[in-house]
Protein backbone atom coordinates (compact mmCIF):
# COMPACT_ATOMS: atom_id res chain seq x y z
CA UNK A 1 0.00 0.00 0.00
CA UNK A 2 2.56 2.31 0.99
CA UNK A 3 4.17 1.51 -2.45
CA UNK A 4 1.41 2.53 -4.12
CA UNK A 5 0.87 6.06 -2.35
CA UNK A 6 4.27 7.30 -2.41
CA UNK A 7 4.49 6.48 -5.73
CA UNK A 8 1.01 8.29 -6.25
CA UNK A 9 2.02 11.04 -4.30
CA UNK A 10 5.20 11.76 -6.89
CA UNK A 11 3.28 11.93 -10.39
CA UNK A 12 0.73 14.18 -8.37
CA UNK A 13 3.68 16.61 -7.01
CA UNK A 14 5.23 16.26 -10.69
CA UNK A 15 1.56 17.37 -12.13
CA UNK A 16 1.12 20.11 -10.04
CA UNK A 17 4.94 21.35 -10.54
CA UNK A 18 4.12 21.48 -13.56
CA UNK A 19 2.25 24.55 -14.10
CA UNK A 20 3.08 25.66 -17.80
CA UNK A 21 2.39 22.22 -18.34
CA UNK A 22 -1.60 22.17 -16.90
CA UNK A 23 -2.16 25.56 -18.22
CA UNK A 24 -0.25 24.76 -21.90
CA UNK A 25 -2.25 21.66 -22.16
CA UNK A 26 -6.01 23.56 -21.87
CA UNK A 27 -5.09 25.60 -24.82
CA UNK A 28 -5.88 22.82 -27.15
CA UNK A 29 -9.63 21.89 -25.62
CA UNK A 30 -10.89 25.78 -25.41
CA UNK A 31 -9.62 26.16 -29.03
CA UNK A 32 -11.47 23.17 -30.11
CA UNK A 33 -14.78 24.17 -27.98
CA UNK A 34 -14.72 27.50 -29.33
CA UNK A 35 -13.61 26.79 -32.78
CA UNK A 36 -15.61 23.47 -33.98
CA UNK A 37 -18.04 24.52 -31.00
CA UNK A 38 -18.88 28.01 -32.49
CA UNK A 39 -18.01 27.26 -36.24
CA UNK A 40 -20.19 23.81 -36.46
CA UNK A 41 -22.86 24.83 -34.38
CA UNK A 42 -25.28 26.51 -37.11
CA UNK A 43 -25.07 23.51 -39.04
CA UNK A 44 -25.38 21.20 -36.64
CA UNK A 45 -28.66 22.83 -35.67
CA UNK A 46 -29.65 22.77 -39.24
CA UNK A 47 -29.18 19.46 -39.29
CA UNK A 48 -31.88 18.94 -36.73
CA UNK A 49 -29.57 17.44 -34.26
CA UNK A 50 -29.97 20.51 -31.21
CA UNK A 51 -27.38 22.14 -29.80
CA UNK A 52 -23.82 21.29 -30.61
CA UNK A 53 -21.59 22.88 -27.50
CA UNK A 54 -23.93 20.23 -25.65
CA UNK A 55 -22.91 17.53 -27.87
CA UNK A 56 -19.25 18.38 -28.02
CA UNK A 57 -18.19 19.56 -24.52
CA UNK A 58 -18.06 15.56 -22.97
CA UNK A 59 -16.27 14.74 -26.09
CA UNK A 60 -13.54 17.84 -25.48
CA UNK A 61 -13.21 16.56 -21.73
CA UNK A 62 -12.74 13.66 -23.15
CA UNK A 63 -10.14 14.50 -25.34
CA UNK A 64 -7.97 16.31 -22.70
CA UNK A 65 -8.20 13.25 -20.29
CA UNK A 66 -7.18 11.17 -23.11
CA UNK A 67 -3.82 13.43 -23.99
CA UNK A 68 -3.00 13.95 -19.93
CA UNK A 69 -3.52 10.43 -19.18
CA UNK A 70 -1.57 9.09 -22.19
CA UNK A 71 1.46 11.45 -21.73
CA UNK A 72 1.15 10.56 -17.72
CA UNK A 73 1.65 7.01 -18.67
CA UNK A 74 4.32 7.87 -21.64
CA UNK A 75 6.06 9.98 -19.20
CA UNK A 76 7.91 7.19 -17.95
CA UNK A 77 10.14 7.35 -21.01
CA UNK A 78 11.85 10.31 -19.14
CA UNK A 79 12.40 8.38 -15.68
CA UNK A 80 14.24 6.32 -17.94
CA UNK A 81 16.42 8.51 -19.36
CA UNK A 82 17.23 10.50 -16.26
CA UNK A 83 17.76 7.32 -14.55
CA UNK A 84 15.04 7.04 -11.81
CA UNK A 85 13.03 4.16 -13.60
CA UNK A 86 16.40 2.17 -11.87
CA UNK A 87 16.25 3.82 -8.38
CA UNK A 88 11.92 2.39 -8.24
CA UNK A 89 13.01 -1.16 -10.29
CA UNK A 90 15.73 -2.27 -8.12
CA UNK A 91 13.52 -1.55 -5.04
CA UNK A 92 12.33 -4.43 -2.72
CA UNK A 93 8.83 -4.05 -3.52
CA UNK A 94 6.87 -5.52 -6.01
CA UNK A 95 6.98 -4.50 -9.80
CA UNK A 96 2.97 -4.36 -9.85
CA UNK A 97 2.54 -1.66 -7.28
CA UNK A 98 4.83 0.21 -8.92
CA UNK A 99 3.05 0.17 -11.84
CA UNK A 100 -0.47 0.48 -10.01
CA UNK A 101 1.18 3.26 -7.95
CA UNK A 102 2.34 5.17 -11.00
CA UNK A 103 -1.21 4.54 -13.03
CA UNK A 104 -3.05 5.77 -9.80
CA UNK A 105 -1.15 8.54 -9.87
CA UNK A 106 -1.12 9.67 -13.58
CA UNK A 107 -4.57 8.93 -13.97
CA UNK A 108 -5.46 11.57 -10.67
CA UNK A 109 -3.59 13.74 -12.71
CA UNK A 110 -5.62 13.11 -15.76
CA UNK A 111 -9.04 13.63 -13.83
CA UNK A 112 -8.30 16.62 -12.44
CA UNK A 113 -7.53 17.68 -15.84
CA UNK A 114 -10.89 16.65 -17.48
CA UNK A 115 -12.91 19.18 -14.14
CA UNK A 116 -11.37 21.86 -15.58
CA UNK A 117 -11.76 21.49 -19.16
CA UNK A 118 -15.18 20.97 -18.05
CA UNK A 119 -15.34 24.20 -15.85
CA UNK A 120 -13.86 25.65 -18.82
CA UNK A 121 -16.73 24.74 -21.38
CA UNK A 122 -19.46 25.89 -18.68
CA UNK A 123 -17.90 29.26 -19.81
CA UNK A 124 -18.30 28.10 -23.53
CA UNK A 125 -21.72 28.09 -22.88
CA UNK A 126 -22.48 24.29 -21.86
CA UNK A 127 -25.21 23.51 -19.42
CA UNK A 128 -26.30 20.56 -17.17
CA UNK A 129 -29.33 19.73 -15.80
CA UNK A 130 -28.03 19.23 -12.17
CA UNK A 131 -24.78 19.94 -9.92
CA UNK A 132 -24.80 16.31 -8.91
CA UNK A 133 -24.50 15.31 -12.89
CA UNK A 134 -20.73 16.21 -12.33
CA UNK A 135 -19.96 13.36 -10.01
CA UNK A 136 -21.38 11.07 -12.08
CA UNK A 137 -19.59 12.16 -15.31
CA UNK A 138 -16.42 11.88 -12.91
CA UNK A 139 -16.74 8.42 -12.51
CA UNK A 140 -16.87 7.74 -16.04
CA UNK A 141 -13.37 10.44 -15.70
CA UNK A 142 -11.77 8.15 -13.73
CA UNK A 143 -12.24 5.33 -16.02
CA UNK A 144 -11.21 6.94 -18.79
CA UNK A 145 -8.19 8.28 -17.22
CA UNK A 146 -6.98 4.90 -15.87
CA UNK A 147 -7.63 3.28 -19.08
CA UNK A 148 -5.29 5.34 -21.07
CA UNK A 149 -2.39 5.81 -18.49
CA UNK A 150 -2.54 2.14 -18.29
CA UNK A 151 -1.93 2.06 -21.96
CA UNK A 152 0.73 5.12 -21.85
CA UNK A 153 2.44 3.22 -19.35
CA UNK A 154 2.43 0.14 -21.14
CA UNK A 155 3.37 1.47 -24.11
CA UNK A 156 6.55 3.30 -22.25
CA UNK A 157 7.61 0.25 -20.84
CA UNK A 158 8.59 -1.08 -24.61
CA UNK A 159 9.76 2.62 -25.52
CA UNK A 160 13.57 3.71 -25.45
CA UNK A 161 13.18 7.37 -26.06
CA UNK A 162 10.95 9.78 -27.31
CA UNK A 163 12.12 8.92 -31.39
CA UNK A 164 9.18 7.03 -30.94
CA UNK A 165 6.63 9.26 -29.07
CA UNK A 166 5.47 11.05 -32.32
CA UNK A 167 3.94 7.68 -34.02
CA UNK A 168 2.42 7.07 -30.93
CA UNK A 169 0.54 10.70 -31.56
CA UNK A 170 -0.05 10.64 -34.96
CA UNK A 171 -1.31 6.36 -35.17
CA UNK A 172 -2.64 6.00 -31.97
CA UNK A 173 -3.98 8.87 -29.80
CA UNK A 174 -4.84 10.77 -32.71
CA UNK A 175 -7.25 8.46 -34.16
CA UNK A 176 -8.01 7.21 -31.13
CA UNK A 177 -9.51 10.75 -30.31
CA UNK A 178 -10.67 11.62 -33.82
CA UNK A 179 -12.62 8.34 -34.45
CA UNK A 180 -14.22 7.94 -31.17
CA UNK A 181 -17.48 10.09 -31.41
CA UNK A 182 -15.88 12.93 -29.59
CA UNK A 183 -17.08 15.25 -32.04
CA UNK A 184 -20.01 14.16 -34.55
CA UNK A 185 -22.61 11.61 -33.39
CA UNK A 186 -21.99 7.44 -34.54
CA UNK A 187 -25.42 7.35 -35.81
CA UNK A 188 -25.92 7.18 -39.79
CA UNK A 189 -22.45 6.70 -40.24
CA UNK A 190 -20.95 4.77 -43.06
CA UNK A 191 -20.28 0.59 -41.89
CA UNK A 192 -16.66 1.11 -41.52
CA UNK A 193 -16.28 4.06 -39.60
CA UNK A 194 -18.93 2.66 -37.20
CA UNK A 195 -16.73 -0.62 -36.86
CA UNK A 196 -14.15 1.53 -36.44
CA UNK A 197 -15.67 3.43 -33.86
CA UNK A 198 -17.35 0.21 -31.60
CA UNK A 199 -13.38 -0.65 -31.29
CA UNK A 200 -11.99 1.92 -30.07
CA UNK A 201 -11.90 2.18 -26.19
CA UNK A 202 -12.29 6.08 -26.14
CA UNK A 203 -15.99 5.84 -27.73
CA UNK A 204 -17.30 4.21 -25.11
CA UNK A 205 -15.38 6.56 -22.48
CA UNK A 206 -17.12 10.01 -24.48
CA UNK A 207 -20.12 8.18 -24.33
CA UNK A 208 -20.82 7.01 -20.61
CA UNK A 209 -19.04 10.91 -20.24
CA UNK A 210 -22.09 11.98 -22.62
CA UNK A 211 -24.56 10.34 -21.04
CA UNK A 212 -23.64 11.16 -17.83
CA UNK A 213 -24.06 14.95 -18.22
CA UNK A 214 -26.50 14.92 -20.89
CA UNK A 215 -28.63 12.13 -20.78
CA UNK A 216 -27.90 11.02 -24.68
CA UNK A 217 -26.11 7.82 -25.24
CA UNK A 218 -25.24 5.81 -28.10
CA UNK A 219 -24.59 2.61 -26.92
CA UNK A 220 -26.09 2.34 -23.77
CA UNK A 221 -24.68 3.51 -20.52
CA UNK A 222 -24.36 -0.05 -19.26
CA UNK A 223 -21.81 -1.39 -21.96
CA UNK A 224 -20.28 1.66 -21.84
CA UNK A 225 -19.39 1.19 -18.41
CA UNK A 226 -18.60 -2.43 -18.46
CA UNK A 227 -16.31 -2.59 -21.65
CA UNK A 228 -14.32 0.53 -20.00
CA UNK A 229 -13.83 -1.98 -16.74
CA UNK A 230 -13.07 -4.80 -19.06
CA UNK A 231 -10.36 -2.97 -21.49
CA UNK A 232 -8.86 -1.27 -18.09
CA UNK A 233 -8.36 -4.33 -16.69
CA UNK A 234 -6.82 -6.01 -19.59
CA UNK A 235 -4.46 -2.69 -19.83
CA UNK A 236 -3.56 -3.54 -16.46
CA UNK A 237 -2.54 -6.52 -16.85
CA UNK A 238 -0.58 -6.06 -20.03
CA UNK A 239 0.88 -3.59 -19.05
CA UNK A 240 2.78 -5.43 -15.55
CA UNK A 241 3.81 -7.60 -17.50
CA UNK A 242 5.25 -5.51 -19.62
CA UNK A 243 6.43 -3.19 -17.10
CA UNK A 244 8.10 -6.44 -15.09
CA UNK A 245 10.19 -6.75 -18.11
CA UNK A 246 12.17 -3.29 -18.54
CA UNK A 247 15.12 -3.50 -18.72
CA UNK A 248 17.39 -0.88 -18.21
CA UNK B 1 26.82 -14.00 0.00
CA UNK B 2 27.47 -13.71 -3.80
CA UNK B 3 28.12 -16.75 -5.92
CA UNK B 4 28.97 -16.29 -9.73
CA UNK B 5 29.53 -19.22 -12.10
CA UNK B 6 29.82 -18.49 -15.83
CA UNK B 7 28.06 -15.64 -16.35
CA UNK B 8 28.20 -14.37 -19.69
CA UNK B 9 26.39 -11.34 -21.42
CA UNK B 10 26.21 -10.69 -24.72
CA UNK B 11 24.45 -6.96 -26.21
CA UNK B 12 24.33 -8.13 -30.08
CA UNK B 13 27.21 -8.99 -31.46
CA UNK B 14 29.51 -7.58 -28.53
CA UNK B 15 30.25 -9.73 -25.19
CA UNK B 16 30.27 -7.39 -22.23
CA UNK B 17 30.95 -9.78 -19.65
CA UNK B 18 32.42 -13.16 -20.72
CA UNK B 19 32.21 -16.31 -18.67
CA UNK B 20 33.46 -14.82 -15.28
CA UNK B 21 33.18 -16.40 -11.98
CA UNK B 22 33.81 -15.78 -8.34
CA UNK B 23 32.29 -15.61 -5.17
CA UNK B 24 31.72 -12.88 -2.40
CA UNK B 25 32.09 -14.12 1.47
CA UNK B 26 29.60 -12.81 3.96
CA UNK B 27 30.75 -9.09 5.56
CA UNK B 28 33.86 -9.42 2.90
CA UNK B 29 34.67 -6.13 1.42
CA UNK B 30 35.10 -7.25 -2.45
CA UNK B 31 36.29 -4.56 -5.06
CA UNK B 32 35.66 -4.60 -8.42
CA UNK B 33 38.20 -3.08 -10.31
CA UNK B 34 38.71 -2.76 -14.44
CA UNK B 35 39.48 -0.36 -17.17
CA UNK B 36 36.42 1.31 -18.66
CA UNK B 37 34.05 -0.57 -20.50
CA UNK B 38 35.53 -3.50 -18.47
CA UNK B 39 32.36 -4.92 -18.18
CA UNK B 40 31.77 -3.81 -14.44
CA UNK B 41 28.69 -2.28 -14.52
CA UNK B 42 27.05 -5.00 -16.77
CA UNK B 43 28.15 -7.16 -13.95
CA UNK B 44 26.58 -5.15 -11.18
CA UNK B 45 23.34 -5.07 -13.10
CA UNK B 46 22.91 -8.69 -13.38
CA UNK B 47 23.40 -9.06 -9.74
CA UNK B 48 20.60 -6.45 -9.15
CA UNK B 49 18.13 -7.69 -11.54
CA UNK B 50 18.38 -4.87 -13.92
CA UNK B 51 19.83 -6.99 -16.74
CA UNK B 52 19.15 -10.62 -17.66
CA UNK B 53 22.09 -12.64 -18.51
CA UNK B 54 22.92 -14.65 -21.69
CA UNK B 55 23.82 -17.57 -19.64
CA UNK B 56 25.62 -18.54 -16.24
CA UNK B 57 24.12 -18.99 -12.94
CA UNK B 58 24.00 -16.16 -9.94
CA UNK B 59 23.10 -16.91 -6.43
CA UNK B 60 23.08 -13.41 -4.09
CA UNK B 61 22.10 -14.02 -0.65
CA UNK B 62 21.54 -17.58 -1.29
CA UNK B 63 18.73 -16.88 -3.68
CA UNK B 64 18.72 -16.83 -7.74
CA UNK B 65 17.72 -13.32 -8.68
CA UNK B 66 16.62 -14.91 -12.04
CA UNK B 67 13.63 -16.64 -10.57
CA UNK B 68 12.97 -14.68 -7.39
CA UNK B 69 13.48 -11.04 -8.24
CA UNK B 70 11.57 -9.54 -5.45
CA UNK B 71 12.92 -11.81 -2.87
CA UNK B 72 16.42 -10.75 -4.23
CA UNK B 73 15.66 -7.30 -3.98
CA UNK B 74 15.32 -7.15 -0.53
CA UNK B 75 18.96 -8.60 0.47
CA UNK B 76 20.49 -5.45 -1.25
CA UNK B 77 20.84 -1.89 -1.53
CA UNK B 78 22.78 -0.06 -4.76
CA UNK B 79 24.39 3.19 -5.28
CA UNK B 80 24.55 3.19 -9.10
CA UNK B 81 27.33 4.93 -11.16
CA UNK B 82 25.25 7.29 -13.18
CA UNK B 83 22.16 9.61 -12.02
CA UNK B 84 19.20 8.05 -10.68
CA UNK B 85 17.17 10.76 -8.65
CA UNK B 86 14.22 12.80 -9.68
CA UNK B 87 15.08 16.48 -10.01
CA UNK B 88 11.32 17.42 -10.03
CA UNK B 89 11.71 16.83 -6.25
CA UNK B 90 13.49 17.82 -3.63
CA UNK B 91 16.08 15.81 -1.81
CA UNK B 92 13.85 15.46 1.15
CA UNK B 93 11.46 14.07 -1.08
CA UNK B 94 13.64 11.66 -3.01
CA UNK B 95 15.24 10.39 0.45
CA UNK B 96 11.30 10.17 1.86
CA UNK B 97 10.45 8.22 -1.67
CA UNK B 98 13.72 5.89 -1.16
CA UNK B 99 12.46 5.33 2.66
CA UNK B 100 8.82 4.61 2.02
CA UNK B 101 10.02 1.96 -1.22
CA UNK B 102 12.94 0.32 1.20
CA UNK B 103 10.57 -0.26 4.26
CA UNK B 104 12.72 1.96 6.46
CA UNK B 105 10.47 2.02 9.95
CA UNK B 106 8.63 5.28 9.79
CA UNK B 107 9.76 6.20 13.40
CA UNK B 108 13.33 6.19 12.16
CA UNK B 109 12.75 7.52 8.74
CA UNK B 110 13.44 11.49 9.89
CA UNK B 111 15.88 11.44 12.10
CA UNK B 112 18.23 9.03 9.53
CA UNK B 113 17.36 11.09 6.67
CA UNK B 114 18.69 14.06 8.82
CA UNK B 115 21.25 12.35 10.07
CA UNK B 116 22.80 11.05 6.40
CA UNK B 117 21.84 14.73 4.97
CA UNK B 118 24.02 16.18 7.18
CA UNK B 119 26.54 13.90 6.31
CA UNK B 120 26.99 15.19 2.82
CA UNK B 121 26.03 18.37 4.06
CA UNK B 122 23.05 18.95 2.25
CA UNK B 123 20.16 19.14 5.37
CA UNK B 124 20.23 23.02 4.68
CA UNK B 125 19.21 22.68 1.52
CA UNK B 126 16.98 19.98 1.67
CA UNK B 127 14.15 21.95 0.08
CA UNK B 128 15.69 22.64 -2.61
CA UNK B 129 14.67 20.59 -6.26
CA UNK B 130 17.39 18.41 -7.23
CA UNK B 131 17.72 19.69 -10.74
CA UNK B 132 18.59 22.76 -9.20
CA UNK B 133 21.69 20.74 -7.72
CA UNK B 134 25.58 20.94 -8.82
CA UNK B 135 27.01 17.63 -10.02
CA UNK B 136 28.84 16.81 -6.65
CA UNK B 137 25.91 18.09 -4.93
CA UNK B 138 23.67 15.05 -6.71
CA UNK B 139 26.41 12.77 -6.14
CA UNK B 140 26.41 13.19 -2.76
CA UNK B 141 22.95 12.88 -2.22
CA UNK B 142 22.57 9.25 -4.44
CA UNK B 143 25.63 8.25 -1.61
CA UNK B 144 22.99 9.29 1.33
CA UNK B 145 20.25 7.31 -0.43
CA UNK B 146 22.19 4.73 -0.85
CA UNK B 147 22.64 4.03 2.73
CA UNK B 148 19.50 5.01 4.06
CA UNK B 149 18.08 1.72 4.51
CA UNK B 150 20.64 -0.89 5.83
CA UNK B 151 20.75 -4.14 3.52
CA UNK B 152 22.62 -7.17 3.75
CA UNK B 153 24.75 -6.17 1.03
CA UNK B 154 25.64 -3.02 -0.39
CA UNK B 155 26.36 -2.70 -4.45
CA UNK B 156 28.60 0.57 -4.78
CA UNK B 157 29.37 1.51 -8.50
CA UNK B 158 32.09 4.08 -8.65
CA UNK B 159 30.52 5.85 -5.61
CA UNK B 160 33.65 8.33 -5.05
CA UNK B 161 33.33 9.72 -8.20
CA UNK B 162 33.69 13.20 -8.61
CA UNK B 163 33.66 13.24 -4.41
CA UNK B 164 36.46 15.39 -2.18
CA UNK B 165 38.37 13.79 0.08
CA UNK B 166 36.96 14.85 3.24
CA UNK B 167 33.02 13.14 1.38
CA UNK B 168 34.94 10.12 0.12
CA UNK B 169 36.55 9.26 3.55
CA UNK B 170 33.57 9.87 5.43
CA UNK B 171 31.89 7.84 3.29
CA UNK B 172 34.76 4.87 3.61
CA UNK B 173 34.45 5.01 7.59
CA UNK B 174 30.38 4.50 7.38
CA UNK B 175 30.78 1.83 5.06
CA UNK B 176 33.58 0.11 7.15
CA UNK B 177 31.09 1.00 10.34
CA UNK B 178 28.43 -0.74 8.67
CA UNK B 179 30.33 -4.01 7.72
CA UNK B 180 31.96 -4.61 11.13
CA UNK B 181 28.68 -3.66 13.64
CA UNK B 182 25.75 -5.25 10.90
CA UNK B 183 27.92 -7.36 9.26
CA UNK B 184 27.09 -5.84 5.40
CA UNK B 185 28.96 -7.54 2.77
CA UNK B 186 30.17 -4.66 0.24
CA UNK B 187 30.49 -4.90 -3.38
CA UNK B 188 32.30 -1.79 -4.83
CA UNK B 189 33.97 -0.49 -8.16
CA UNK B 190 36.08 2.19 -8.07
CA UNK B 191 38.84 3.46 -10.75
CA UNK B 192 41.14 4.64 -7.08
CA UNK B 193 43.89 1.96 -7.29
CA UNK B 194 44.73 3.31 -3.39
CA UNK B 195 41.09 3.85 -2.30
CA UNK B 196 40.77 -0.38 -3.26
CA UNK B 197 43.64 -0.96 -1.79
CA UNK B 198 43.30 0.81 1.42
CA UNK B 199 39.62 -0.61 1.82
CA UNK B 200 39.26 -3.94 0.36
CA UNK B 201 39.54 -7.07 1.51
CA UNK B 202 39.80 -8.75 -1.53
CA UNK B 203 39.95 -7.78 -5.27
CA UNK B 204 39.05 -9.19 -8.58
CA UNK B 205 40.16 -7.41 -11.98
CA UNK B 206 38.13 -7.73 -14.83
CA UNK B 207 39.24 -6.92 -18.72
CA UNK B 208 37.49 -7.15 -21.84
CA UNK B 209 34.68 -9.16 -20.14
CA UNK B 210 37.12 -11.87 -18.51
CA UNK B 211 38.60 -12.17 -15.10
CA UNK B 212 42.63 -11.32 -15.51
CA UNK B 213 43.36 -11.61 -11.70
CA UNK B 214 41.65 -12.26 -7.96
CA UNK B 215 42.85 -12.24 -4.33
CA UNK B 216 43.55 -9.89 -1.66
CA UNK B 217 45.32 -6.77 -2.74
CA UNK B 218 49.06 -8.15 -1.30
CA UNK B 219 48.73 -11.26 -3.62
CA UNK B 220 47.97 -9.18 -6.81
CA UNK B 221 51.09 -7.25 -5.88
CA UNK B 222 52.88 -10.24 -5.10
CA UNK B 223 51.83 -11.81 -8.25
CA UNK B 224 52.84 -9.02 -10.47
CA UNK B 225 56.16 -8.32 -8.18
CA UNK B 226 55.09 -4.98 -8.29
CA UNK B 227 54.59 -2.72 -4.68
CA UNK B 228 51.82 -0.56 -5.32
CA UNK B 229 48.05 -1.32 -6.56
CA UNK B 230 48.12 0.97 -9.21
CA UNK B 231 51.27 -0.60 -11.10
CA UNK B 232 50.06 -3.86 -10.45
CA UNK B 233 46.41 -2.97 -11.77
CA UNK B 234 48.41 -1.29 -15.27
CA UNK B 235 50.63 -4.36 -15.34
CA UNK B 236 47.84 -7.05 -15.81
CA UNK B 237 45.35 -5.16 -17.47
CA UNK B 238 48.02 -2.70 -20.06
CA UNK B 239 48.56 0.78 -20.50
CA UNK B 240 46.39 1.05 -23.64
CA UNK B 241 43.54 4.05 -22.83
CA UNK B 242 40.52 2.76 -23.43
CA UNK B 243 37.88 3.52 -26.47
CA UNK B 244 35.47 4.71 -23.53
CA UNK B 245 36.61 7.97 -21.59
CA UNK B 246 36.22 8.67 -18.64
CA UNK B 247 34.03 11.84 -17.80
CA UNK B 248 30.63 10.89 -16.95
CA UNK B 249 28.54 12.77 -19.97
CA UNK B 250 30.74 10.27 -21.96
CA UNK B 251 29.77 7.57 -19.98
CA UNK B 252 26.58 8.46 -20.35
CA UNK B 253 26.36 9.07 -23.90
CA UNK B 254 28.10 5.67 -24.41
CA UNK B 255 25.15 4.04 -22.43
CA UNK B 256 22.64 5.74 -24.29
CA UNK B 257 24.51 4.40 -27.47
CA UNK B 258 24.31 0.57 -25.96
CA UNK B 259 20.94 1.52 -25.19
CA UNK B 260 20.05 1.75 -28.76
CA UNK B 261 22.01 -1.10 -30.37
CA UNK B 262 20.32 -3.55 -27.63
CA UNK B 263 16.94 -3.43 -29.42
Amino acid sequence: MSTIYILWLRQIKRYLRSRSRIIGSLGQPILFLVALGFGFGPIFQKAGQGNYIEFLAPGIIAMSILFTAIFSGVEMIWDRQFGFLKETLVAPVSRLNIMIGRVFGGATAAVFQGIIVLLISFIAGFRINSVLLILFSIIFMILISLLFTALGTAIASMLEDFQGFQLIMSFLVMPLFFLSGALFPLTGLPEAMKIVAAVDPLSYGVDGLRFALTGSSHFGVGIDFVVLILITFLLLVAGSFLFSRIEV
Amino acid sequence: MIKVKNLTKKFGEFTAVDDISFNVEKAEIFGFLGPNGAGKSTTIKMLTTLLHPTSGEIEVNGINPLHHQDKVRESFGIVFQDPSLDEELTAFENMNFHAVLYKVPADVRKTRIEELLNFVELWEKKDEFVKNYSGGMKRRLEIARGFLHHPKIIFLDEPTLGLDPQTRNYMWNYINDLNKKEQTTVFFTTHYMEEADRVADRIAIIDHGKIVASGTPEQLKAQTGKDNLEDAFLELTGRKIREEEASGIDRMRMHSKMWRRRR
